[in-house]
């Protein structure tokens, strides 16, 4: 309830500036120490020769939500994305540098690609449940293609996965469906449903509500709280308020002279957003620029 | 449409020099509509007409035996064009055998790993081939194979011959639609865990399904009506022939031999051949679609 004022702001399209932020959880929990989920370690990455990530390094801890805020073109995306190893994928891309994920460099010689996407989840700006599928071939998609063909199993993950994803109730009676007839907020929340139905460990979002109509956008965020129970999740967003809401910890991230990303800022949400140490931050975070 | 847009376009402008554009414009876009409706008309009426042409002329010579009987020598009554019917069944299904394969892979290679150079020959060589006429392929595969390996006419070399017209006719139209297939089902299913060859077998073909299965029924029904290659390498067959590396015959040549023969009666059965062939080409496309019908991954 605490995020009704927001909420509803936001529905009218009002703008709150300076944000004021309340202050999701008393700082001891925020601040409990755990092992950190993933750790990024001098992390540099390049499309072709454009360096696109200048040394960033960072500890994400686990079982909290890390959002990342910044300006259009700032890194944000390719952070995440070099996280599961999903950077390498577009042409002439690379990375250098280490990700540990529980203590294990994904980037090291002999990690697999494969291996690491299985094991970290990821939600996209668009949502995109396969269009050939249906809603419950959406959601046990990646242990089938993995070869897992007991229906048994099958159908409990996707159970499972779909109350996980806030989506059962929605979706029980149409489990026979197109994934492509649900709507927008549904199919974002398939999309989640079909990351998590794989146990990851770690669960990136790379702004999973742009596309999305605030109703929506309240559901997922709604999502994400729960599934912090769960999992180590790590968030893009564009929208600093999103990132006020749903996040333990933000990292504020900015183009250097070269427009390469860099982390300019990283702390726990409140700090960030309440006694931000840098001046670029301040400046963002109050609306001067970006 | 039109009326709503001429009884309230005066209550929002009232100024007269916006009228009359708009009623000009108007003119303008019924012309244009008319004008690609007559388009589209005029193509739907070609087709209708070769249809029901083809079925006038060819229906009289249509009776069981013709399905059902070899041909018989000229100044005999009756006999059929079941050979041909046979021999264009069994030397498309190799070349389609051959050809599909073929150019789906060379789709998917130009689609989903061609980079650089040698994906650019690959597509120039392809664009090559489709440009080459149909007798010098059938020309090439009488040299190659009836002349020099076999050593005889086959239905084989007729087969090697369609899938060579078939490839380009599949790699082409398939590459464009693998394209239209958006990055994300592509980074949705690598990002699952899934290697990029499932990915591409599991949910980038079936997402492209039925334009794959359009590529691959637009080659064979242009294959069917090859006659060409095949009256260099199946050469015909008057006889019934299961062996495809024997003489064999087809409804292309068959047609042909009829059509360029002096007896009305032949031409007849010409014309009921070639109702016939289309008949089997829209059996063949309608027998691929069943057969890939049904979703990517198979039902729950």
């Amino acid at each position: 309830m605490r995020n009704a004022r927001y909420t509803k702001a936001n529905m009218m399209g009002e703008e709150i500036r300076p944000i004021m932020v309340t202050v999701r959880e008393s700082e001891e929990t925020l601040e409990a120490p755990s092992a950190p989920a993933v750790t990024v370690e001098h992390l540099n990455a390049y499309y072709g020769t454009f360096r696109a990530l200048n040394d960033v390094s960072l500890e994400i801890r686990a079982r909290s939500v890390t959002a990342v805020i910044g300006p259009s073109g700032c890194g944000k995306s390719t952070l995440v994305r070099c996280i599961n190893r999903m950077h390498e994928v577009a042409p002439g891309a690379s990375a250098s540098g280490r990700v540990l994920v529980s203590g294990e460099d994904i980037y090291a010689p002999d990690s697999d690609p494969v291996q690491v996407r299985r094991h970290i989840g990821m939600v996209f700006q668009k949502p995109n449940p396969f269009p050939m599928m249906s809603v419950w071939q959406n959601v046990v998609a990646g242990l089938r293609l993995e070869g897992i063909s007991d229906k048994k199993r099958l159908e409990e993950v996707a159970e499972r996965s779909l109350r996980k994803a806030a989506l059962w109730d929605e979706v029980k009676d149409k489990l026979h469906m197109s994934g492509a007839a649900l709507s927008g907020g549904q199919q974002q929340r398939l999309c989640i449903a079909r990351a998590i139905a794989m146990e990851p460990e770690v669960l990136l979002m790379d702004e999973p509500c742009s596309a999305l109509d605030p109703v929506a956008t309240i559901k997922i965020e709604d999502l994400i709280r729960e599934l912090r129970e769960s999992f180590t999740i790590i968030i893009v967003t564009h929208n600093m308020q999103q990132a006020a809401r749903v996040s333990d910890r933000t990292a504020f991230m900015l183009m250097d002279e070269e427009r390469a990303g860099q982390l300019i800022e990283y702390g726990s949400t409140a700090q960030i957003f309440t006694n931000p140490q840098d001046k670029r931050t301040e400046g963002y975070i109050t609306g001067r620029f970006g | 449409m039109a009326t709503q847009a001429t009884t309230v376009a005066p209550k929002l402008f009232t100024r007269q020099s916006i009228r009359g554009q708009q009623r000009s414009r108007q003119l303008v876009d019924k012309l244009m509509t008319g004008l690609i409706t007559t388009c589209a008309a005029l193509a739907v009426a070609m087709l209708l007409f070769i249809l029901v042409y083809v079925i006038i002329r060819g229906a009289p010579a249509l009776n069981f035996a013709f399905f059902t009987e070899r041909p018989l020598p000229m100044g005999e009554v009756g006999g059929g064009v079941a050979p041909a019917i046979i021999g264009t069944l069994l030397i498309m299904g190799a070349a389609a055998l051959m050809g599909v394969p073929v150019g789906i892979g060379t789709a998917i290679y130009l689609a989903e790993y061609g980079r650089g150079r040698f994906a650019t020959i690959v597509r120039f060589v392809i664009d090559l081939i489709a440009g080459v006429p149909s007798i010098v392929v059938g020309v090439f595969v009488w040299a190659l194979l009836v002349r020099q390996v076999i050593g005889h006419f086959s239905g084989f070399a007729g087969s090697v011959a369609l899938a060579i017209i078939m490839i380009p006719i599949v790699t082409r139209t398939v590459e464009e639609v693998l394209r239209l297939v958006p990055d994300m089902y592509r980074e949705a299913s690598l990002a699952l865990g899934v290697p990029q060859w499932k990915t591409i077998i599991a949910i980038v073909l079936p997402t492209a399904k039925s334009g794959v299965i359009t590529g691959v029924v637009l080659s064979m029904a242009r294959a069917g009506g090859e006659t060409a290659p095949l009256l260099l390498t199946a050469l015909g067959n008057q006889f019934f022939s299961f062996d495809l590396f024997q003489p064999m015959a087809a409804l292309p040549v068959q047609i042909y031999n009829y059509a360029v023969s002096p007896y009305d009666d032949w031409h007849t059965k010409a014309w009921g051949a070639a109702l016939i062939l289309i008949m089997v080409v829209g059996l063949l496309s309608f027998i691929t679609r069943q057969v890939t019908r049904g979703r990517g991954l198979g039902g729950r």
